[in-house]
């Protein structure tokens, strides 16, 4: 349960928004949710609605309609490859449909590991650093600009290989 | 121009970290206002200055907080740290390197305004970037910066961060205030204006990174000084950003009235390859695709300026098309863009982009039906005006302004008429 295990992170979150505004508050507790469960069940939507007095519909409704919850299991890492239009300007569509190809998925596919999804986004505000892509994992979201095919396998490679020591 | 108003990290090393930036002058602006002027002034000084909106309306930011219900508290302050218009990475840049200046900023509109509290609202992608912010406005508060009775005045001010989750339509201020309040981000129904009633139905200005980080400057060097750089009505320096088709993408802070030309060939270096410049998009998905006529390259980039030559200066978000780019497939892109956008609350908006993004399904497939290049532009023409925000009018205006301006283009996709080839 999220109230057992993070007591002191839940009651700094409630404390930005007034005491009688304590919706406010179900973003950044879905996110703290995301971060404990993976994805966003019918059970954790339940439990953060609990946390803020809202109806599972309602909390469910919200991860339905922000890209960056997932009410699916993906993989543990998400590469989300900006292919909008200043990007594509750049090269960014040949780059996220080769990194798909090396990774032998299709566009949205996780590898047979459960380690990678690669994901086609909009716009990151990055347009003068492309191709890039940002990778969202467990613990938060990370940008990485001016990438490759080669630099991208890289970070894929190295985060593999710190999950086999961790 | 050799000073940056609002880059200023490239001209003082270490900006971000906080002795640099007071070192520098940093909190000076607050801390003189807060101890010796009442908010009412520092709202005329603003006004003075010309200072319009940086997020892309270019509406008067002194005005914009003159319009705050009197008497009524609380009141709050929130920075619109959402940016999401493809080509638009200005405020990421001066959050990262530039974060105290534009933290004083959210703290001299909060003392204007008369509010206690100060949202920060940033994309959910911003993930690190916000972390970042965290730790600076602790260390405010470590400095007596931020907090209770400041300076020993009656001032109180607190500053909080919030994370969105990947929601373009957030940009919008009453849709932002929406997801702040912990709801589906879209847009309300004005009035009432985010002034007499916003965040949590209270008195609320809203004002993006950029506006914000321009009032250090304003208050310390005064609002003459600032009205003297730029044109007459379009006050200031601004950071245009610029991408796709040229050598050196990237911020450029320039006087707002600065040409086309200049930016693209002089600061961004010109088009790579020595390819021709086809088109422009002046303020990123979000206005009508400028033809790189001669007329529109010596055309100065300020609010009034753009619109007579037919689109708007927004958020200023320049991206530059090369004569190798086909125009259907830049408009396929951006009807893409808008239509996944589209939040959903009004039919015209999301059954028109629904519509669009299906015909051009067909158009880059070149299976189009002749007339479909009609139908589209009808479609385009049939969102414009009936929606709550602008967003169905830039998603049609992308489209119509495209099919009217370089139509032959368009024509080039659709299926030979078997009627003719006989």
């Amino acid at each position: 349960m999220l109230s057992e295990n993070y007591p002191e992170e839940i009651e700094a979150i409630l404390a930005k928004y007034p005491p009688d505004q304590k919706r406010s508050a179900v973003m950044p507790l879905l996110f703290l949710a995301q971060r404990e469960y993976g994805s966003l069940s019918l059970e954790a939507v339940t439990e953060v609605g609990n946390l803020v007095g809202l109806q599972s519909t309602e909390v469910a409704s919200l991860v339905g309609f922000y890209t960056l919850y997932h009410d699916r299991e993906g993989g543990k890492y998400r590469i989300q490859v900006c292919t909008d239009l200043p990007c594509a300007l750049r090269g960014a569509q040949s780059f996220a449909d080769e990194l798909c190809e090396k990774l032998d998925v299709r566009m949205g596919e996780t590898t047979p590991d459960g380690q990678v999804t690669v994901e086609e986004v909009k716009c990151l505000a990055a347009c003068d650093h492309a191709p890039m892509f940002q990778l969202q994992e467990p613990n938060g979201i990370h940008y990485h600009e001016d990438q490759s095919v080669g630099s991208a396998l890289a970070l894929i490679e190295a985060l593999r290989v710190k999950d086999q020591v961790d | 121009m050799t000073e940056h108003v609002v880059l200023r990290h490239r001209d003082i090393e270490g900006l971000d970290q906080l002795d640099t930036y007071l070192e520098n002058g940093g909190f000076k602006a607050f801390k003189s206002i807060v101890t010796k002027k009442s908010p009412q002034q520092v709202i005329n000084l603003v006004k003075k200055s010309g200072l319009r909106g940086r997020g892309g309306a270019g509406f008067p930011t002194g005005v914009k907080w003159s319009f705050l219900t009197p008497d009524v508290f609380p009141r709050y302050v929130v920075a619109n740290a959402d940016e999401s218009e493809p080509g638009t990475f200005k405020d990421r840049e001066i959050m990262e390197r530039n974060p105290f200046q534009f933290l004083e900023g959210v703290a001299i509109c909060a003392y204007a305004a008369q509010a206690s509290v100060a949202y920060i609202y940033c994309r959910g992608e911003f993930w690190d970037l916000t972390k970042e912010l965290d730790r600076k406005i602790e260390e405010l508060k470590e400095r007596g910066l931020v907090g209770k009775k400041l300076f020993d005045s009656d001032y109180s001010l607190e500053m909080y961060t919030h994370l969105g989750a990947g929601a373009y339509i957030c940009g919008e201020e009453t849709a932002l205030l929406e997801s702040l309040e912990g709801k589906l981000g879209q847009p309300r129904l004005r009035p009432p204006f985010p002034a007499a009633e916003g965040l949590f139905a209270k008195p609320t200005v809203v004002n993006n990174v950029e506006t914000l980080t321009n009032l250090p400057p304003i208050i310390e060097r005064g609002a003459n000084w600032y009205a003297s750089i730029g044109t007459e009505k379009s006050t200031g320096t601004k950071v245009f950003s610029i991408s796709g088709n040229v050598e050196r993408p990237g911020n450029y802070e320039l006087p707002l009235g600065t040409s086309f030309r200049e930016l693209i060939y002089e600061h961004a270096g010109g088009i790579p390859n020595n390819l021709a410049i086809k088109a422009i998009l002046p303020a990123g998905a979000s206005a009508p695709i400028l033809p790189a006529t001669e007329e529109v390259l010596d055309t100065g980039m300020d609010y009034e300026s753009v619109p007579e030559v037919g689109s708007s200066l927004g958020s200023a978000s320049i991206i530059v098309i090369d004569e190798t780019v086909d125009i259907p497939w830049v408009e396929s892109k951006i009807t893409d863009f808008f239509e996944h956008e589209s939040c959903g609350k009004c039919t015209p908006c999301r059954d028109g982009t629904y519509w669009m993004k299906n015909i051009f399904g067909r158009v880059m497939d070149d299976s189009a039906q002749p007339q479909e290049i009609d139908l589209l532009y009808t479609v385009g023409i049939g969102i414009q005006g009936k929606c709550l925000c602008a967003l169905g009018d830039f998603a049609a205006l992308a489209v119509t302004s495209a099919v009217e301006r370089f139509r032959p283009e368009f024509d080039l996709h659709v299926v030979e008429d078997s009627s003719k080839a006989a």
